[in-house]
């Protein structure tokens, strides 16, 4: 804490050094290591806004179904578990119906998913625009978070709806808790983690693009040893539980599913471990990708 | 009074030939090295200047080099150069899409930049969407971008069209659409890379027209163009490049000079007062073109009032016909005149026995002073046969005039130095 106010301390220092001077932009080889720029993404809003709606006008127009098929992909995802690790594997769901169980575990996962796979082609994906004008490079990949946020937003209307159902047509028994009330912060920790890991590996692959073949097969292993999407943290033998629960997503699913469904995992031990840890793979992401991005056209 | 906005401190840019990355991993490593010791990055020592032609020993080269000038607010500066000079690299720096490699520039307010024409347009959107979105990737605030567009559509003239999607639209009108939000961008310094080449000539004249109010404003414009006419018309100074070094920095008159002098145009010709060609067995040919005043002397420097002459020769090796002798006189890289043996004289058309020819023009008087080019062409029925474009290239100097608050001085506008009369033909009645 205190090193996060000693940062923004030297933060607001730089500032008002800068403003004393003549000049607005100083380019120079080097620059302080400590650079976040989030004045300049704070200032460019309309952009991020502009660069969301494009994101989605493109998926919509001349389709069909439209934002339906947000809904087909995880609806399948889980009817398959439900039948492969819930019905032939017989694999244990805490007590929660199998349905509810793989919904939750999904609608986070591929959240995560996707903000990591998107992410981390950042550099590659934008370079023909980067290369030609200047703006707040941090907004390419916040735009990428808000498109999947909305994602999730209709995904998660499907987890109510179901949630509804068993509720009131099966009679499931399920016990709410207070952390239910930690919704937004689930949500907001499961966007940083994948962002900060995506900005880190698009970093890494301007130079050297080995990264990016471990990135495509390397989320989907990452699924496997992410307790909570496909079996529950109590599952595992008490020898790894603690590492395993130390993963930042498996304590952002265990406390939705304790929240919502009463059953799984919920300490404080591991939800803190996971803010620390999104907010360090976070702030490495956007500090790397700063330092990244000046030159990457030269390089990549 | 003058305000420093833009100010460039040694600024150098090294990039690497071939391959990939800015080096191998054993450079990165020997750099790293370097770097934890506290000392220079020995790369940095080892490159060579930016000179196409000439096969590189150097991994690494220098795409600008000790780059140092200033720019006051309000001015227009060109940047002049051959392909490869370093003008596009010098305009990503200051634009932050690249950073330097060595020295520092400090710029002062909002800097927008067109490297390039439609950055971000996405086929998909509307032209409204598409104007919104480029406008605040270029740097505008929404609400900036709304108080403008009814001037933006106007200018480009798409208002049928706003509401369809840019992939549907002409290319023309997409570069319309593109240079219309561009140029309604209202940054202090404005970056324009060469983006007037696309568009029809009458665009092009309407983004000038546009440039030149811009600047008018107080707003600073670094400006590049292959169009050397246009450069002159709107900066007042010029940053002549070279092979990434700087050669010359001042009175954009004295840059464009300097640069047409260098062997100017992109093409590399050797222009001088005198050329002779080898013969080949083309039926007609051009063999000798040389320019010289009435004592018969070839110079390349000529002063105002001397006769100049253009003498060009040919040989026919057969009898032919429907041939005619062209030339283009351009001063300082702007067409002013053409013409052509067979204008007036039409029977010079018809039959021509073999043997050499020799014509002579001689250069009409109001030529006014810079640095003039003579393109010869051998026509054959109004096609060129033989080209040598600025193949002649004389100065033409006006110093032994004295032109002080003269309408014609080389400073003012204006690209013809006519010899008018002036007639009173009424004075007022004495009183």
């Amino acid at each position: 804490m205190a090193a996060i106010l000693s940062f923004y301390q030297s933060l607001i220092h730089s500032l008002n050094k800068v403003k004393d001077q003549y000049w607005d932009t100083i380019l120079s080889p080097t620059r302080p290591f400590f650079q976040l720029k989030l004045g300049e993404v704070w200032n460019s809003r309309d952009l991020l806004w502009l660069f969301t709606k494009r994101d989605i006008a493109q998926l919509y127009k001349q389709t069909i179904l439209g934002p339906l098929w947000f809904f087909l992909q995880p609806l399948l995802t889980t009817i398959v578990f439900t039948v492969v690790f819930g019905g032939i594997a017989a694999m244990s769901t805490d007590g929660i119906p199998p349905m509810l169980f793989y919904l939750a575990g999904q609608v986070f996962w591929v959240h995560f998913a996707e903000v990591l796979n998107k992410t981390s082609t950042t550099f590659r994906d934008n370079q023909s625009i980067f290369g030609k004008v200047y703006f707040a490079r941090l907004i390419a990949p916040l735009s990428v978070v808000l498109n999947s946020l909305i994602k999730f937003g209709i995904q998660l209307t499907l987890f109510v709806i179901i949630y509804l159902y068993f509720i009131l047509f099966e009679g499931t028994p399920i016990q709410l808790h207070w952390q239910a009330a930690l919704l937004p912060v689930l949500i907001i920790l499961t966007g940083l983690m994948g962002l900060g890991m995506g900005l880190i590996i698009t970093s890494l692959t301007t130079k050297y693009r080995d990264l990016t073949f471990l990135v495509t097969f390397g989320v989907q292993l990452l699924m496997f040893i992410t307790p909570s999407v496909i079996y529950p943290l109590s599952e595992v033998s008490p020898e790894y539980r603690f590492l395993a629960g130390l993963n930042p997503l498996t304590a952002v699913i265990e406390t939705f599913k304790y929240g919502f469904l009463g059953e799984g995992t919920f300490s404080w031990l591991y939800f803190g471990s996971s803010v620390v840890t999104t907010l360090v793979l976070f702030l490495a992401g956007v500090l790397i990708f700063n330092k990244t991005e000046k030159n990457f056209m030269d390089v990549i | 009074m003058a305000k420093p906005v833009i100010k460039v401190e040694n600024l150098s840019k090294q990039y690497r030939l071939g391959g990939y990355g800015s080096g191998t991993l054993t450079d990165d490593l020997k750099r790293w090295w370097a770097n934890a010791r506290g000392k220079e990055d020995p790369f940095i020592i080892i490159g060579e200047s930016n000179d196409r032609s000439v096969a590189s020993e150097s991994q690494y080269v220098w795409s600008l080099r000790d780059i140092n000038f200033e720019v006051q607010q309000g001015e227009v500066v060109g940047l002049i150069g051959k392909n490869g000079a370093g003008k596009s690299t010098l305009l990503k720096v200051l634009s932050k899409v690249t950073g330097p490699t060595l020295g520092k520039a400090y710029l002062k307010g909002r800097v927008g930049s067109m490297l390039e024409v439609g950055t971000g347009f996405h086929p998909e959107l509307t032209g409204r969407e598409n104007i919104f979105l480029n406008g605040t990737i270029l740097g505008m605030r929404k609400k900036e971008v709304a108080k403008k567009l009814d001037d933006i559509v106007e200018f480009a003239g798409v208002a049928r069209y706003l509401e369809t999607p840019v992939k549907r639209y002409s290319s023309g009108m997409t570069v319309r659409l593109a240079f219309a939000v561009a140029a309604h961008l209202e940054p202090e310094i404005l970056l324009v890379d060469e983006v007037l080449a696309v568009g029809d000539a009458e665009f092009q004249k309407k983004c000038l027209g546009k440039m030149g109010e811009v600047s008018k404003e107080g707003r600073t414009i670094l400006f590049v163009s292959h169009n050397l006419g246009s450069m002159r018309r709107l900066c007042n100074r010029g940053v002549l490049l070279q092979n990434g070094e700087m050669a010359y920095v001042g009175n954009i008159d004295t840059a464009l000079e300097k640069y047409l002098n260098s062997g100017g145009t992109d093409d590399d010709g050797d222009a001088s007062n005198s050329v002779s060609f080898d013969l080949n067995d083309s039926m007609v040919q051009l063999t000798e073109i040389a320019v010289e005043n009435s004592q018969g002397e070839g110079k390349s420097t000529y002063y105002y009032g001397e006769k100049i002459y253009v003498n060009i020769k040919y040989v026919a090796r057969q009898d032919t016909r429907n041939i005619g002798i062209r030339i283009a006189v351009s001063r300082n890289g702007e067409t002013l005149f053409l013409s052509q043996d067979t204008d007036i004289e039409e029977e010079l058309l018809g039959k021509k026995a073999a043997g050499e020819y020799a014509v002579r023009v001689a250069m009409p008087g109001f030529l006014k002073s810079g640095l003039y080019t003579i393109s010869v062409y051998l026509m054959e029925v109004g096609v060129p046969k033989e080209e040598k474009i600025d193949i002649l290239k004389f100065v033409l100097d006006d110093s032994n005039t004295d032109t002080t608050n003269k309408s014609f001085a080389s400073d003012k506008p204006g690209i013809l130095r006519p010899h008018l009369t002036w007639e009173y033909v009424e004075f007022p009645v004495p009183v």
